[in-house]
C-alpha cells in the first residue's frame, strides 16, 4: 500500500492525510476533466440537433475547444459592481462549487472503490447538495442588483421545491434496498436476470420523479428561470464576469454529472452489468452516466422555457403527491410480501 | 496534538466566532449567513462524535430549508440599522436576566454529571449496525407516540401557517390551471381558407 511507503518519511498521521490527498485529487481531477469536455459535448449535440457543426476550430475537430474556454475565462477582469459586498461577492461561487465536488466523496465507482464508505451515504449526498442553494442566494444578494436578486429568489424557491420530491423519490430507492449506504444500494440490485432487477423497473415514475427534479436542481433548461435571459438577462450571476463566472459554470455542470451519477447509482444499477453473463465494472457505469448526461442535453435543445408558475406547481402539486402515492404503494407491497423479486 | 484534537478545536473556535458573529454582526444577512456556519460546524462537532444521522440531518433540515427561507425574509426586509440600533442598551438588564436564568438551568441540567476534574465519560459508540438505523428502530417502536405527536404538532403548525397567510384577492388575474390544461386547438385557433395569391388579381389603379 502507498500509505506503508509514505509512512516512514512522513509519519503516520501525514501519510494517511497524503494519501487521503491523492485519492481526493484522483477523483476531483478527471470530475473537472468530464465537467470540461461535457460542456464541449453540450455544444457539439445541441448542433448536431439543431443542424450546425458546433465548435470545430480550436483543435481536431475543436477537441481542445474547452481549454480555450478556460483560458479566456481565466484571462479576464473580475469586475466588483458598486455596492456590491465584496467578500460574499468573491466567496458565493465557491459555495456553490463546493458542494457538487464535496459530494463525490461517498459516490461508489464500482465494488469498494469509493473513497468514503459511509453508512448515511445517500443522507450525506442529501445534505451537502441542499447546501449549494447558498452560492446562488449569497451570489443573487451580493451583486447589489435586482436582476441578480429576482433571479435568487426564483432559483431558492425551486430548489427547495424540488428537493422535497426528490428527498422523497430516494426514500423510496432506500426502501427498496434497506440501507443509505451507496455501494449497499447498488449490490441490492444485483440479481440473476439483469436490467430486470435494477429500481428502475419497481420505480419507474420514482426514476422519472428524480430525474426531473434534478433537472430543476440544476437550474437547466427547461426550468432555468433563475437566468431566464429574456426577462432577467442572465440571474443570479449577471454582475459576473472571468474567474467567477467559470467556477459558477463548472458547478452547474458538476451537479449535472452528479445527478447523472446518482441516477445510474440508484435506479439503473451502477456498475453492473445490464445482461447476466457480461462482466460488472466502471465502465457499466461511465455509460450509464453519459446516457443520462445526453438527457440533460437533449432536454435543453428540445424544450421551451417553463412559466414560473407551472415550475411551482409540477413540483409541488404533481410530483410530491406522486412520490408521496408511490411511497404507500412500495410500503404495502413490502409489508405484504407481494414482491416478485 | 492528534488529528481529532486538532479538528475539535478547530470545529470549536469556528463554532463559537460564528455564534459571536451571530450577535455582534451588524448586516442582518452576515447575521444569518454567520448562523449557517455555525448550524454546520455544530453537525462537525457531532460528527466527531459518530452521531453522523444527527450531524446529518442538522445539516438537511436547518441549514438546507430553514436557514434559506430565513435568508429569503432577512434579505426583502429593508432595515434600517440606524433606527434598529437605538437604545441598544436599555435591553442590556433584560438580556442579562434572561442569560443568567438560562445559564443556571443549564447548570442544573447537566451540572451534576459533569466535574471539571475528570473528563465527561462519551458513551460507547454503536459499531454493529450504525447509529442511524439504532436511531430509527427506536423512533418507530419505543418511542413511536411522541415521534407521532411530534409529526402532528408540525402538522398543525404548517396548517396554521397556511391559513394565516391565505388571502385570496377579488381582482386577482389568475387563470386557473384546470382552463389552461383544457385548452384545446378546436377553441383558440380557427383555420380560415383563404385563395392564394395564384390568380391574376384586378390592378387598383
Amino acid at each position: 500500500m502507498i500509505v506503508d511507503f509514505l509512512t516512514p518519511y512522513l509519519g503516520d498521521q501525514l501519510a494517511y492525510f497524503s494519501w487521503t490527498l491523492i485519492k481526493v485529487l484522483a477523483i476531483l481531477i478527471p470530475v473537472t476533466l468530464c465537467v470540461a469536455y461535457l460542456t464541449l459535448a453540450e455544444r457539439k449535440v445541441i448542433g448536431f440537433i439543431q443542424l450546425r457543426l458546433g465548435p470545430n476550430r480550436v483543435g481536431p475537430k475543436g477537441l481542445l475547444q474547452p481549454f480555450a474556454d478556460v483560458l479566456k475565462l481565466l484571462t479576464k477582469e473580475i469586475i466588483i459592481p458598486n455596492g456590491a459586498n465584496k467578500f460574499l461577492f468573491v466567496i458565493a461561487p465557491m459555495l456553490s462549487l463546493m458542494p457538487a465536488l464535496a459530494a463525490w466523496a461517498v459516490m461508489p465507482f464500482a465494488d469498494g472503490l469509493v473513497l468514503s464508505n459511509i453508512d448515511a451515504g445517500l443522507l450525506y449526498v442529501l445534505a451537502i447538495t441542499s447546501m449549494g442553494v447558498y452560492g446562488v442566494i449569497v451570489a443573487g444578494w451580493a451583486s447589489n442588483s435586482k436582476y441578480a436578486l429576482i433571479g435568487a429568489m426564483r432559483s431558492g424557491a425551486q430548489i427547495v421545491a424540488y428537493e422535497i420530491a426528490m428527498g422523497f423519490a430516494l426514500v423510496c430507492v432506500l426502501m427498496m434496498s434497506g440501507s443509505l449506504n451507496l455501494t449497499t444500494i447498488v449490490e441490492t440490485q444485483r440479481t440473476s436476470l439483469g436490467f430486470l432487477g435494477w429500481n428502475l423497473i419497481p420505480l419507474f415514475p420514482m426514476f422519472v420523479v428524480y430525474f426531473i427534479s434534478g433537472v430543476a436542481e440544476t437550474n437547466r433548461a427547461p426550468f432555468d428561470v433563475a437566468e431566464g435571459e429574456s426577462e432577467i438577462v442572465a440571474g443570479f450571476h449577471v454582475e459576473y464576469s472571468g474567474t467567477t463566472f467559470a467556477v459558477f459554470f463548472l458547478a452547474e455542470y458538476a451537479n449535472m454529472i452528479l445527478i447523472a451519477a446518482l441516477a445510474s447509482l440508484m435506479f439503473l444499477g451502477g456498475w453492473l452489468s445490464p445482461i447476466p453473463g457480461i462482466p460488472d465494472g466502471f465502465g457499466w457505469l461511465a455509460a450509464k452516466v453519459a446516457f443520462m448526461l445526453f438527457f440533460f442535453l437533449w432536454f435543453r435543445a428540445t424544450f421551451p422555457r417553463y412559466r414560473y408558475d407551472q415550475i411551482m406547481r409540477l413540483g409541488w402539486k404533481v410530483f410530491i403527491p406522486v412520490t408521496i402515492v408511490w411511497l404507500v404503494l412500495i410500503g404495502v407491497l413490502m409489508r405484504m410480501d407481494w414482491w416478485p423479486w | 496534538m492528534s488529528f481529532e484534537n486538532f479538528s475539535f478545536y478547530m470545529f470549536a473556535t469556528v463554532l463559537i466566532g460564528a455564534a459571536l458573529s451571530v450577535i455582534f454582526s451588524r448586516n442582518p444577512v452576515h447575521a444569518a449567513l454567520s448562523l449557517v456556519l455555525a448550524f454546520f460546524t455544530a453537525a462537525g462537532i457531532w460528527l466527531m462524535l459518530e452521531a453522523e444521522f444527527l450531524a446529518i440531518s442538522l445539516i438537511l433540515v436547518y441549514v438546507g430549508a430553514v436557514m434559506v427561507l430565513f435568508l429569503f425574509v432577512v434579505m426583502m426586509l429593508d432595515i434600517n440599522l440606524n433606527r434598529m440600533r437605538e437604545g441598544y442598551w436599555n435591553y442590556l438588564l433584560p438580556a442579562l436576566v434572561v442569560s443568567g436564568i438560562f445559564l443556571a438551568e443549564l447548570i442544573v441540567l447537566i451540572g451534576g454529571r459533569v466535574s471539571f476534574s475528570k473528563p465527561l465519560e462519551v458513551p460507547a459508540a454503536i459499531t454493529v449496525e450504525g447509529n442511524t438505523l439504532q436511531l430509527g428502530r427506536l423512533l418507530y417502536t419505543e418511542y413511536l407516540y411522541a415521534f407521532e405527536l411530534a409529526a402532528v404538532i408540525l402538522l398543525v403548525a404548517i396548517v396554521a401557517a397556511i391559513a394565516l397567510t391565505l388571502r385570496r384577492r377579488k381582482d386577482m388575474k389568475l387563470v386557473s390551471t384546470d382552463e389552461q390544461f383544457s385548452a384545446n386547438r378546436e377553441n383558440r385557433l380557427k383555420i380560415v381558407s383563404m385563395p392564394t395569391e395564384g390568380g391574376r388579381r384586378e390592378d387598383p389603379s
